[in-house]
């Protein structure tokens, strides 16, 4: 399962289990409404706040996660350039965040083996975007704002709205990897 | 010392310094290279499979959109590693060059609405980032001016980089599968298509160094040495036929270019460090006379 010839599909945020279903690892998505941006000392402290079962400032359920480090905004503009980064270093933190109800992640490059179960087993979903394109992706987001973690810049969450934000589904809720082939 | 004709000495101050650094560091992160953009243009015309072929269109659009709008062609803006070149003919005595540079660089990252990349302490990463220190390599030479070269090293690709010390008689051709296999490593992860820079011999330190400057050179101009050429060229086809293609997702564009650059090195070694760059490779250069 190389290239999908199948439409590419749009879909609204937030997403579930049904539409999820839907999906197969290679497809075209356009993505509209709400995602949240993390990283990696994001995801330290959303892990660490989920051990400890403190509540988070916004709720993760059915919510989509973005690989993201924005870059400074630039005047007049509703964010900088705004790319993936590498996912794989948040496999380690991911089981959390999915247990806490993420339905869906987007970022670049290969997932682990652990990681590949755990979105088979939460029926959930890992999208590609494509890395190094962040000056075309902020013409995607209609608007940001940072919502938890504000004093570590780009490594904060923001609350992106974006429009037509295009992805690729690298594995699907079945747990098919696009880059198994 | 006293030989020294001071009046054909150009002085230089540290203003200047920064205010050309930080002009670089803007032009670097939002000007896509001329010759990176002839090899995707290649590429597209080149590139058989429809998916790559999208994907390589997007990467074009991308480089005009950040060139129209004034923005970062990749929101990691890197870890700018700047190079300084100082020629025979410029006076620097008492100039402060690391804090010229670094105070460039912090302006020309605000200036630009880049990232702030670095954490001061890599231990303990809780303080959130800033934009400097960058890395500076000093090296002085016979040429005119000051020459100043920045280079935002992102750091998806940086962490691909691998070394490793060969004993001295190694058959190249163990040397290229060691090239090529840190690419298939890379794989998807780090943006490919790649730019693959590589630096063999000199000391540890110093392979590291060259495998970083290859990354400078126009990637459509093999080393001058006739058989570094060949193995530039070779690797070249060798590591588009990994099937990895733009954003590891297949096709024949795993790879841009080569770039080798050798130095002299120990009777007993043969040191060998791979330096992957992503299609955002990013540089810009100036000369202060
Ligand atoms: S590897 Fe390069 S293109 Fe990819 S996110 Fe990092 S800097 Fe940007």
């Amino acid at each position: 399962m190389l290239y999908s010839d199948r439409k590419i599909i749009e879909m609204r945020l937030p997403l579930n289990e049904k539409v999820l279903k839907g999906l197969k690892a290679g497809d075209e998505v356009l993505l509209s409404g709400v995602l949240f941006t993390a990283r990696d000392q994001a995801h330290q402290r959303l892990a660490a706040l989920l051990r400890k079962k403190v509540s988070l400032p916004f709720d993760l359920k059915g919510q989509v996660i973005y690989y993201c480090g924005p870059t400074r905004t630039p005047p007049g503009k509703a964010i900088g350039s705004c790319g993936p980064t590498t996912s794989s270093r948040m496999d380690s933190l991911t089981a959390p965040l999915l247990r806490a109800g993420v339905i869906g992640m987007i970022g670049k490059g290969r997932r682990s083996e652990e990681v590949r179960k755990l979105i088979r087993k939460h029926k959930a979903a890992y999208f590609l975007a494509t890395g190094g394109t962040g000056a075309f992706l902020s013409k995607r987001v209609i608007s940001a704002k940072a919502v938890f973690l504000k004093e570590l810049g780009p490594e904060a969450v923001y609350r992106l709205v974006v429009k037509d934000f295009p992805v690729i589904v690298g594995i699907d809720s079945r747990g098919e990897d696009v880059f198994d082939r | 010392m006293e030989r020294r004709k001071n009046n054909t000495m150009k002085r230089l101050t540290e203003k200047i310094i920064s205010a050309t650094i930080a002009r670089l560091c803007v032009e670097a992160n939002t000007c896509f290279r001329k010759d990176m953009k002839e090899a995707l243009v290649r590429a597209i015309n080149s590139e058989s499979n429809p998916r790559a072929k999208s994907i390589l269109k997007e990467l074009l659009e991308n480089a005009a959109l950040a060139k129209s709008e004034k923005i970062a062609l990749c929101q990691d803006t890197g870890l700018p590693v700047v190079f300084a070149e100082i020629g025979c003919d410029v006076d620097v005595r008492g100039l402060d060059l690391n804090r010229a540079i670094n105070k460039g660089v912090e302006e020309g990252y605000r200036r630009g609405y880049l990232r702030e990349s670095i954490v001061s302490d890599p231990l303990d990463r809780r303080k959130g980032s800033k934009f400097s220190p960058c890395i500076i390599h000093f090296d002085f030479g016979l040429h005119k001016g000051l020459r100043l070269t920045v280079l935002p090293k992102g750091f998806g690709c940086e962490n691909k980089t691998q070394l490793k010390m060969f004993v001295p008689n190694t058959p190249i051709v163990e040397i290229k599968d060691f090239i090529v296999s840190a690419v298939k490593a890379a794989g998807p992860d780090a943006c490919p298509p790649y730019v693959v820079g590589v630096g063999i011999g000199g000391s540890a330190d110093y392979a590291s160094l060259l495998s970083k400057k290859a990354l400078l050179r126009h990637i459509g101009k093999r080393s001058a040495q006739a058989l570094v050429a060949g193995i530039e060229k070779e690797l070249l086809a060798d590591i588009n036929k990994l099937d990895i293609g733009p954003m590891g997702l297949g096709g024949k564009t795993t790879a841009f270019g080569v770039n080798i650059l050798t130095y002299p090195t120990h009777i007993a070694g043969l040191p060998v460090v791979v330096n992957i760059s992503c299609h955002v490779l990013r540089s810009a250069g100036a000369v202060l006379r």
